[in-house]
């Protein structure tokens, strides 16, 4: 009897132990955690809280060594300067209006591929599809020069040289940009059918067949039901779609896109533009007018990417990047 | 009658779905079939820009391959080490992400704020904003960028330090050496794993919780439950990650910027060309091992 009680408190304890070692484990594991994801939140964010301070700085700050981070004399000068010469107002509007442009196009040309390739038998769909994802692969380098001479050139089927004689030079506008999105073929342009792709594959098919019972015809269909029901895909790749563009120097440098229309063209050059602009020599001095400038191209994206930040990682989960 | 109707349903079907996607497909032919065919031309031959916005090509055979080969300086070296670069960089951010994203999948506080923070490279990096970002890197004299920099292992005596005990504890020197440059690397890994994140996420979260509640129920460890549950289900995303992977890799890498400086620098198309080419062959072979090597290991669960 009374070894049978000793046992059961022995046990009792033992339970207790237990729970008092899982109790430490669970604390061990969540510092664990907390040092990885601080330590790796600051890897990301520390380049950019150095580019934020450093762009308050004032050349006497920069060369003093005892100013980390905070700034002794601080100015808005670097904001002011990189304002002025990137003419942010206007720039970021035709930025804005092209990537947004594009972005529309993207999604309903990339959707619409997307849709065909989920929804539709045909011949060769396989093989098809198969290009599709050829093109996610492959590297866009292999075709930057026949892409380049196409748009230094451009003739739709020698119509143009019945007419005038010659082709049309289109670099340097951004109308190839243009053209390509519109034939699916414009920056990452595969990726985004591939999602679309994933997502339509996804949906009941039940939605469709009352659609048509109900007398809708495919294009009605589409637009009206599918797109309306893709809408965490069609958030998706529109984040993606303009974040990729607003930020691409790819394309723009390879299409010489004017340097007045876009943001990033601007960027590429503003640190020469300023150093020639004020006469300032030293490049650490004109690299803060350059982190300036950054920030104020990333601020319209952050603000994007903060409203929109929720619906699209949640939007990513959903829309079947995995399949 | 009958058959011939339901034949034409299909037929009218098979046609709607060619109008969906013709769009892409007159791209895919015009930019990409003429495309790779011009880009064979070009590399073949010597090739010359016209004033008038044209080109003269004068077929030269294998010469531009040779030249980018044999007599450009840097080709060669800069082909391997960055396939070698991507090669290091490739299982490195695989396992970092599938590590962070096991531990952001997980429920705990301020998750939110992790996840968006872990999801801004993705924003950040990428063309214009990722070349200054690099620029901030590199220290320019105060401010954190010259912490960071040492934290990412320029100098500093604690790398050092944890090399000399791994060397000590027996490991093999270049497992040790792998870890050094690993930990070096952390700024590219970080930058370079928002994607592949948000896929292993989205896979671990279609993982059914039945599996995990049989396995809790037999007993399984947490160490077990990974290895023979959460690993298996989430494999075939490794190799779409690895793909992704490994193409982003390469158009950051320094052979796309050598081909574009000796086309538009040195205006030197053909070459150029012939170097994106076998560097795109290069990638693509890389590519087609490496999928056939994971994808017989990987496994499915339907």
């Amino acid at each position: 009897m009374k070894t049978t009680l000793k046992q059961k408190a022995d046990s009792l304890d033992r339970v207790q132990m237990k729970k008092k070692a899982r109790k430490v484990q669970a604390v061990l594991m969540w510092m664990l955690k907390a040092v990885i994801l601080v330590g790796i939140s600051y890897i990301i964010l520390g380049p950019v809280i150095s580019m934020v301070s450093s762009a308050f700085f004032t050349s006497n700050d920069l060369y003093n060594p005892v100013v980390v981070l905070f700034p002794v004399e601080g100015t808005l000068e670097n904001f002011r300067g990189a304002f002025q010469t990137l003419v942010y107002p206007r720039t970021l509007l035709t930025t804005v209006l092209y990537v947004a442009s594009l972005t529309l196009i993207q999604v309903i040309v990339c959707s619409m591929a997307g849709y065909g390739f989920a929804r539709f038998e045909f011949p060769l769909k396989k093989l098809l599809f198969g290009c599709v994802i050829l093109t996610i692969v492959l590297p866009t380098d292999t075709l930057m020069l026949p892409w380049y001479t196409e748009f230094r050139n451009f003739d739709i089927f020698g119509i143009l040289r019945l007419v005038t004689g010659g082709g049309v030079n289109l670099l340097s506008t951004p109308i190839p940009m243009y053209i390509m999105s519109l034939f699916a073929c414009g920056l990452r342009s595969g990726l985004y059918i591939y999602i679309f792709n994933q997502f339509f594959r996804g949906l009941p098919k039940e939605i469709e067949e009352a659609a048509f019972m109900d007398g809708a015809g495919s294009f009605y269909t589409y637009f009206r039901i599918m797109l309306m029901n893709a809408m965490p895909s069609v958030l998706t790749v529109s984040i993606f779609s303009m974040v990729w563009q607003y930020n691409d120097t790819f394309y723009a440098q390879l299409f010489a896109i004017n340097n007045r229309l876009l943001m990033s063209r601007r960027i590429g050059t503003l640190q020469a533009t300023i150093a020639q602009a004020y006469e300032i020599r030293d490049t650490g001095v004109t690299q803060l007018y350059l982190y300036a400038g950054i920030l104020m191209m990333i601020i319209p994206v952050v603000i994007v990417y903060c409203l929109l930040q929720k619906r699209f990682v949640e939007g990513v989960e959903r829309s079947g990047i995995v399949g | 009658m009958k058959k011939k109707k339901r034949i034409s349903l299909i037929q009218k079907r098979a046609i709607t779905g060619l109008i969906f996607i013709t769009p892409w497909l007159i791209g895919f032919l015009w930019f990409y079939v003429k495309g790779f065919i011009q880009s064979v031309r070009f590399s073949l031959s010597d090739m010359q820009m016209l004033e008038t916005g044209g080109y003269q090509l004068e077929f030269t055979g294998l010469a531009n391959f040779k030249y980018a080969l044999f007599q450009d300086a840097e080709y060669n070296q800069i082909l391997v080490s960055s396939i070698g670069n991507m090669l290091i960089d490739v299982p490195l951010i695989i396992f970092f992400s599938l590590f962070i994203a096991i531990i952001l999948n997980g429920k705990f506080k301020g998750r939110t704020i992790f996840r968006a923070i872990l999801f801004l490279p993705i924003i950040l990096n990428s063309g214009a904003i990722s070349a200054s970002i690099a620029l901030a890197q590199q220290a320019v004299t105060g401010g954190v960028a010259a912490v960071s920099a040492e934290a990412a292992g320029t100098g500093g005596m604690n790398i050092e330090y944890l090399f000399y005990m791994l060397e000590d504890l027996g490991f093999p020197a270049v497992l040790s050496d792998y870890l050094i440059a690993a930990v070096g690397r952390i700024f590219d890994i970080v930058q370079a794993s928002g994607v592949q994140i948000i896929i292993f996420i989205a896979a671990l979260q279609s993982v059914p919780g039945a599996l995990y509640e049989v396995s809790q129920i037999e007993g399984a460890t947490g160490y077990e439950t990974f290895w023979k549950v959460t690993f298996p289900m989430v494999s075939p995303l490794i190799v779409t990650n690895v793909v992704y992977t490994i193409v982003d890799a390469f158009m950051e890498s320094e052979v796309v910027q050598t081909a574009y400086d000796m086309a538009f620098t040195n205006y030197n198309w053909g070459v150029s060309v012939a170097m994106s080419l076998m560097s795109s062959l290069a990638v693509c072979l890389v590519l087609a091992v490496i999928v056939k090597l994971i994808s017989s290991k990987v496994f499915y669960y339907n």
